[in-house]
């Protein structure tokens, strides 16, 4: 019965996350602008990590929680460069 | 449909409100990202996902695992403190990255000076 209840509710974030990443993926692919795209893809990233949580919770095993901490990790790497990049022109000065 | 752990009722049905509710206000904050007119508002958006639907969701995780190997497991904190310390910066060096931008192509959209300092 909980099993039940627990199973049908991660279905349904998933399915909420993935509208969230779909969403997220429309403004990276509609623009206008390079800031817009950027911020999609941060976006983007977070989603990604929500949802390696909720398959982490299905599964019961603690793997998806690294995953997710990786992707947190290098998404932040990634967009600071990226906005950097818009300031500059260049990444490493 | 792929098998769930096997929580009392009460950890399954928290963990249940918990993600779902996580999953929507995430779900709102990508809606606002697509549908939201220009881009200093579409930075406001993701910042929901970021803070109420990534601290619910790490919570059911919590509470799932804790529940699961019958001791506290918080090791979630971890993403927690990064995601709120790197949001901040990251939302805040596109905001200046844009408004650089904006300043030098002459974009009317943006304004033309910072606001003054106020006194403490």
């Amino acid at each position: 019965m909980s099993a039940a209840i627990l199973g049908w509710s991660i279905t349904v974030a998933q399915i909420l996350l993935a509208l969230a990443m779909a969403c997220a993926a429309l403004r990276f692919i509609r623009g206008p602008r390079a800031q817009d795209r950027i911020i999609g893809l941060d976006t983007f990233y977070v989603n990604a990590m929500l949802i390696l949580l909720t398959l982490g919770i299905r599964s019961g095993a603690t793997l998806y929680f690294e995953a997710a901490l990786v992707i947190g990790l290098l998404g932040f790497v990634g967009t600071v460069a990226l906005a950097k990049f818009l300031m500059r022109g260049e990444v490493v000065e | 449909m792929s098998p769930a752990p096997d929580l009392p009722l009460w950890a399954a049905l928290l963990v249940s409100f918990l993600l779902v509710a996580g999953a929507l206000v995430t779900l709102i904050g990508s809606i606002g990202l697509w549908r939201l007119p220009d881009f200093y508002a579409r930075l406001h958006a993701p910042s929901l996902g970021a803070t109420l639907g990534t601290g619910s969701i790490l919570v059911a995780s919590m509470i799932c695992f804790s529940v699961l190997q019958s001791r506290p497991l918080v090791h979630e904190v971890l993403i927690a403190v990064f995601i709120t310390i790197t949001t901040p910066v990251t939302l805040m060096l596109l905001a200046r990255a844009s408004l650089y931008r904006d300043r030098v192509e002459g974009n009317p959209d943006a304004p033309e000076n910072d606001p003054e300092p106020t006194d403490p």
